[in-house]
């Protein structure tokens, strides 16, 4: 087998995380998924980091867990930053420069009101200079993925009631997840039960074409990842689930490139081949779904369908895990209704292990080979992609 | 007690790489930078070409013509300023003379769209103008 598996998984299980810092919610997390895997503290040497606890992590980190790692990886690249994670963890280990790596998330988002969709852009200390040309426009977050959902549909047709599907999709999912439903209640949506794509359509704009059930929640949360050597793994608690293959790479604006066009287009095809496999052969399709057009650029990017065939690609509850002809989309909920605290990419991690164990609330029978695809800062603008493909033996 | 009137945030006018971007902006000139040894277009501005090594770029005006290439229309927003104009549009425009930047289009929601041919015109501030397009 190949040579590095994760072996142990926790997803924080609230939405509101009630006075709890983004620190305790890490730390938790990593106590609870290192007893998933029946390891300690004792055993990470290698600790990865996406900063969002403050300046000098990969300090903060090491001594608040009271771990002594060798290696300390701080890859910082906003959504996506649990999947590069994973990527490096599996090098690291391939290359003998670590046995455990702990990966951890800890967001109070919702609790801080963060406006992360809509907030007033503020311009930081020290301008950057793409920032500071685009500072004055007012463009949101939201905004930035419209733009790429509006020229989605002006070149290719795609219609907002197929963008709809996908959240359509990921609430018939997320009402299954007990986690998910007690958290949409607890951060204040509603209604919590399945909705139609009228009910998408139908809820307001925030920016054409995205309306509001078009756009991720805001939550608070976190989670925690085990990746371990294939020695280490012949010895864990639960099945291993290996990782097969993993990509990088960034986008950002530029004249005469094609904004509908993700980085995944980089990224997926890296992955699917490091692993050997195609699309075709995914049962479980972890897409980052910060709104509906992300998946489906991310879909025709990973080559589930063919650039501009996004729209009716997803139409027909194809991505349900119940449904044949395609792989199961965010089958915990996603993004759109189970959680995001702002960089979800640890979930899509933790749910495709959860799928290949056989241990999801929307499990696909048999389900063998997955992938997590995170999305970072923003599509549309800057942003980047990483993708992973996972397999069970 | 007046409540102020909300202000558009500006740009930072000394940030090094576009500081000369702004600068001219207040003689009404909207500037983009051509590499000598290449001769790649580089916006937004940089003191590096980024086709290849060079570090020599002039700066030229550009006529301010160009094509919606997409947009949004923005409907919630969570600074003062903004929500007061909402909803209004903003969107990348590709300028003929090569290069692509997000500017706010001053045109009513329902007139936007992909392909729309748009003009430069400009918003006065007392240190910068600031660059919108209006349909041409
Ligand atoms: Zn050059």
């Amino acid at each position: 087998m190949p040579g590095a598996a994760i072996a142990g998984i926790h997803e924080f299980d609230k939405r509101v995380a009630g006075g709890l810092s983004k620190l305790q919610i890490k730390a938790e997390c990593a106590r609870l998924a290192l007893a998933d895997a029946g390891l300690t503290w004792a055993d990470v040497d290698a600790v990865y980091d996406a900063g969002e606890s403050g300046f000098g992590s990969g300090l903060t980190i090491a001594e608040y867990f009271g771990v002594n790692p060798r290696v300390v990886d701080t890859t910082s690249v906003g959504g996506s930053s649990y999947e590069f994670h994973a990527a490096h963890a599996a090098r690291d280990i391939a290359a003998g420069a670590c046995r455990v790596a702990l990966l951890t998330y800890g967001s109070t988002a919702h609790s801080e009101s963060r406006a992360i969709g809509t907030g007033a852009r503020r311009p930081p200390a020290e301008p950057q200079p793409a920032a500071n040309m685009d500072l004055p426009y007012g463009m949101t977050l939201i905004g930035s993925y419209a733009t790429v959902a509006q020229r989605h549909m002006a070149q290719y047709g795609t219609t907002a009631a197929q963008l709809a599907e996908i959240a359509v999709t990921t609430r018939a999912h997320a009402v299954r997840n007990p986690a998910a439903v007690a958290g949409l209640a607890d951060i204040g949506i509603k209604r919590t039960g399945e909705i139609t794509v009228d009910d998408v359509l139908g809820s307001r704009l925030i920016a054409d074409p995205l309306h509001l059930l078009d756009c991720c929640i805001v939550s608070d949360g976190g989670g925690a990842v085990v990746i371990v050597s294939a020695d280490v793994a012949s010895d864990i608690r639960k099945p291993p689930v290996w990782i097969l293959g993993s990509g990088e790479a960034v986008g950002y604006p530029g004249f005469g490139s094609d904004i509908t066009t993700t980085a995944a287009v980089s990224s997926g095809p890296e992955a699917f081949g490091q692993a050997g496999i195609g699309p075709d052969e995914i049962d479980i399709a972890m897409i980052y779904d910060s709104f509906t057009i992300t998946v489906l650029a991310i879909l025709e990017d990973l080559g589930f369908a063919k650039k501009g065939e996004g729209g009716p690609y997803v139409a027909g509850g194809r991505l349900r895990f119940d449904q044949p002809g395609g792989p199961a989309l965010n089958t915990d909920g996603g993004g759109l209704s189970s959680n995001h605290p702002g960089m979800r990419g640890i979930f899509l991690l933790i749910e495709a292990v959860r799928q290949l164990r056989g241990e999801s609330t929307s499990q696909v029978p048999g389900a063998r080979l997955a992938v997590a695809h995170g999305n970072g800062g923003q599509l549309g603008s800057r942003h980047a992609a990483g993708t992973v493909i996972l397999g069970r033996e | 007690m007046t409540a102020a009137v909300p202000e558009r945030p500006l740009p930072a006018p000394d940030e090094p790489d576009t500081a000369p971007f702004w600068a001219a902006t207040r003689s009404h000139k909207l500037t983009y930078q051509v590499c000598l040894d290449c001769g790649d277009v580089v916006f937004y501005p940089r003191r590096h070409c980024t086709g290849c090594l060079s570090g020599s770029l002039d700066w030229r005006a550009s006529a301010g013509l160009g094509t919606v290439y997409t947009f949004t229309v923005i409907r919630q927003h969570g600074h003062p300023y903004f929500r007061s104009r909402l909803p209004y549009v903003v969107g990348w425009i590709d300028l003929a003379e090569g290069f692509r930047m997000l500017a706010e289009i001053a045109v009513p929601p329902a007139d936007a769209a992909v392909g729309l041919p748009v003009q430069l015109s400009w918003e006065d501030h007392a240190e910068v103008s600031i660059p919108v397009f209006r349909p041409a």
